[in-house]
């Protein structure tokens, strides 16, 4: 368990100094990101465009969650891919169901 | 012990040597322990659930028409189409009928992604073996966690009650509120998938609460210390990033989108 371990080496019974400045710089890009979409929430008519805005900054701020807070970003390659493999396939969920729900309203109206 | 050096003795014939390859046992090939490794899949089966209820919501919104004001006029609650999110999100505790967009939804949002760093800063006083640091860090967590929760009770509260107003449905009745076979906002399925979405996200966050103030207790009793670890926070640490992750994409998908 040498992960655990702390980074730097001490005295037996001394506690190491925090190490906390990424988590905070993480807490203000998350922030940064929920207020740029409030942003666009008021300043720009549903669209589209304002939607795929959405979209992305949601998954930046995934990114950061996943990567930093969730330590995924420091884990071997072979973690990483497969974690991230199998969420591809919901993609492809939702963009086939989305286009059959357009379907379904298409034939509807 | 003698097995030991009578090994030692053949193992210069290459057929014998020991086998190290990565996959061949004795270490850990993702250089995580087998607990993280299973919390991660678990995750992983989570996100699918989750996935499975976004995409529905999807599928049912766009099967539904949007309200378009050039056709509709003045934005008004019906259940030919679908509401728009910040006419029905709009109120704060304590405002009254004033109209505040979202602006509850947002507080919920800057709570959860606080109580993520707390919980992050409680991981991080573990890797230092810091016992009081991680007691601390885990009671905001736990405080921001309940006042999540809390602040969803109000919002939920305020969904099944209801405007005054109301909305007048099909049959000549006024209709405040929501339940899951009728509501004022829109279609049937809005209300219920509101509740059925953000029900699963609050009970998520209800187990983690439960998880916290057990690993607190287990902290205070001095457990992780006398194992000479901290990864039960850890793991624990990863659910609750999880369920922060979760909202984000609920707080997109249900709120903004």
């Amino acid at each position: 368990m040498a992960h655990h371990a702390p980074a730097q080496s001490t005295h037996v019974g001394e506690i190491p100094k925090p190490n906390v400045g990424w988590i905070w710089k993480t807490f203000f890009v998350l922030v940064g990101i929920t207020a740029l979409e409030f942003v666009f929430v008021f300043l720009m008519d549903p669209s589209t465009l304002r939607n795929s805005i959405f979209i992305v900054l949601t998954i930046f701020k995934a990114f950061f969650i996943v990567a930093e807070f969730m330590h995924l970003k420091h884990e071997t390659k072979g973690l990483i891919w497969s974690v991230l493999i199998p969420m591809a396939l919901l993609v492809w969920l939702l963009v086939a169901l989305v286009t059959e729900g357009n379907a379904i309203h298409n034939a509807i109206y | 012990m003698s097995t030991i050096s009578t090994t030692q003795v053949i193992s210069d014939s290459a057929l014998d040597k020991p086998r190290t390859g990565t996959w061949d046992g004795g270490n850990e090939p993702f250089n995580a322990s087998y607990g993280k490794l299973m919390m991660w899949f678990f995750l992983l089966s989570d996100a699918f659930t989750f996935a499975a209820f976004l995409t529905t919501y999807g599928l049912i919104r766009h099967r539904y028409a949007a309200y378009d004001p050039a056709v509709n006029g003045a934005f008004h609650f019906s259940t030919k189409w679908w509401p728009v999110p910040d006419k029905v999100f709009n109120a704060f505790p304590g405002m009254g009928h004033a109209d505040v967009p979202l602006g509850f939804v947002a507080l919920m949002t800057m709570i959860l992604i606080f109580s993520s760093v707390t919980m992050v800063l409680a991981v991080e006083a573990g890797h230092r073996m810091d016992k009081k640091d991680v007691q601390k860090w885990l009671l905001w967590t736990i405080l921001f966690g309940a006042t999540f929760l809390s602040s969803q009770a109000w919002e939920w509260s305020h969904f099944i009650h209801g405007t005054e107003k109301g909305t007048l449905m099909n049959d000549g009745t006024v209709f405040h509120g929501a339940n899951l076979a009728m509501n004022q906002y829109g279609p049937v399925l809005f209300a219920d998938l509101f509740f059925f979405i953000t029900g699963f996200h609050g009970t998520h966050v209800f187990s983690g609460v439960c998880l916290l103030v057990w690993c607190f207790i287990a902290t205070t009793n001095g457990t992780f210390e006398k194992r000479g670890h901290y990864e039960m926070v850890e793991k624990i640490g990863l659910y609750w990033h999880f369920v922060d992750l979760v909202w984000v994409f609920v707080f997109t998908f249900f709120y903004l989108v």
